[in-house]
């Protein structure tokens, strides 16, 4: 198949705003309760009414996310679908953040059992640095219990941890604070 | 030669040896997965290698569009033999006991916490776009694997004399980490790269802390050391390595999935 072909007829195509909303409704693929958007990673969306290109601006969580290249087809599969050509670029700085995460998103992830990610621990910087067994505090999204123990500091995605309550005994994912 | 094609010429091989630093110990560390002392580690070392193979992506793909001759980061990692690699042996070094897996992540994350850090500020703005994203992502390698230092080094007899050996074992593959090479220095020179022998009183006193924190003993100036990954020179275990990384793009040249 060539472009020319999947390339959608002009008379079907979403306005610019609505356009936006379409591939800001995408879906991470490995958390799917949460939006590109609601995940921060959504930088730009650049729409060229003139020529029915748009040109989407995404930045990873982590160098080596193996979801980047899903959210890229998805999202233009999103812009075809609405009757535009999309372009995706994928910037590296500002580096992505777990402060860019929404409100919206933090309360999708906690209904779905994952703890969000809490206040970032402190920027790298020179000069010594504490060394020991650190505890972090996170709380249970399941029963809101603070009493919670880290089982595994990497989890089932890049982006995760493991942890289990120590009140309701559940196991859950929390999402790492970077 | 004009301002621009000098930092071509110097940033294209810096970007190369740190890429294969990245992409070699990734490979590694990838050889863990089903063979960690736990399921939890086969999954974390898993991700540790994945942040480093994010890292390799972005630093080989600079160095192909740099380097005049369009490789991609494909070709930079599996059509290249062991003479064009620029890795230092310590990532190159076989998997063994969990002891010496530790010491040589706890190296060279506590090396790459300061390079990436002091990329941030590279001329070069592929290099500190990979260095602003790294730095956190090796920041937590390093508590990881100091983690690991701490409750192996002050845990059972068994655990300490393993978590020492490894110490012992990796010691001579340390200073080529921290040797100025003369791509490095050029590359430095431009203000795009970092002098490595600049990060060696932090990335020392880093590693120092925790050895005493674990009860452990920094091991004795070692009696050899090892030398000449930056020039291609490699040792032994090198070619088997990439043998099994590179052997089904070689055997299916442009296979695509």
């Amino acid at each position: 198949m060539t472009p020319a072909v999947l390339a959608a007829p002009a008379t079907a195509r979403l306005g610019a705003a609505a356009l936006r909303a379409a591939i800001a409704a995408v879906p991470d693929p490995e958390v799917p309760v949460i939006t590109i958007e609601d995940l921060g990673i959504l930088r730009d969306v650049r729409a060229d009414e003139a020529t029915g290109t748009v040109q989407v601006v995404i930045t990873p969580t982590y160098s080596g996310c193996p979801a980047m290249d899903a959210i890229a087809r998805r999202v233009e599969h999103v812009a075809r679908r609405s009757g535009w050509a999309a372009t995706v670029a994928t910037q590296l700085t500002p580096a992505w953040t777990t402060d860019w995460m929404s409100a919206a998103g933090r309360d999708k992830l906690r209904e779905a059992g994952i703890a969000p990610p809490g206040a970032r621990a402190a920027e790298v910087a020179p000069g010594p640095v504490h060394v020991g067994l650190t505890v972090r505090r996170v709380t249970c999204p399941l029963c809101g219990s603070a009493d919670t123990h880290e089982i595994a500091r990497f989890g089932s995605t890049a982006c995760k941890a493991l942890r289990r309550c120590n009140d309701c005994r559940e196991p859950f994912d929390e999402f790492k604070a970077i | 030669m004009t301002d621009n094609a000098v930092h071509t010429s110097v940033v294209a091989p810096y970007a190369l040896q740190l890429g294969d630093d990245a992409l070699v110990y990734a490979q590694r560390l990838g050889e863990w997965i089903s063979r960690g002392p736990q399921i939890e580690e086969d999954m974390a070392l898993g991700n540790v290698g994945l942040d480093l193979l994010g890292q390799a992506r972005v630093l080989l793909t600079r160095a192909g569009e740099l380097d005049g001759t369009g490789r991609t980061e494909d070709e930079l990692a599996y059509l290249r033999d062991e003479r064009e690699f620029r890795n230092v042996h310590l990532v190159e070094q076989p998997r063994s006991d969990f002891g010496f897996e530790m010491a040589r992540m706890l190296w060279f994350s506590a090396y790459q916490c300061g390079l990436y850090a002091a990329l941030v500020d590279s001329s070069d703005e592929t290099l500190s776009g990979v260095a602003v994203k790294a730095v956190k992502e090796v920041d937590y390698h390093r508590d990881h694997a100091s983690h690991w230092v701490l409750r192996l080094g002050d845990g059972t007899a068994e655990s300490h004399e393993r978590m020492q050996a490894g110490l012992e074992r990796v010691a001579p593959y340390v200073a080529e980490l921290f040797e100025d090479d003369a791509v490095s220095v050029a590359a430095a020179a431009a203000g795009a790269g970092v002098l490595p022998s600049s990060l060696w009183p932090a990335a020392s006193a880093y590693v120092e802390r925790v050895v005493a924190e674990a009860t452990l003993a920094m091991p004795a100036e070692p009696t050899w050391r090892s030398r000449g990954g930056r020039n291609g020179i490699h040792s032994r275990p090198m070619g088997y390595l990439l043998a099994e990384m590179q052997h089904i793009a070689r055997s299916h040249p442009g296979a695509t999935w």
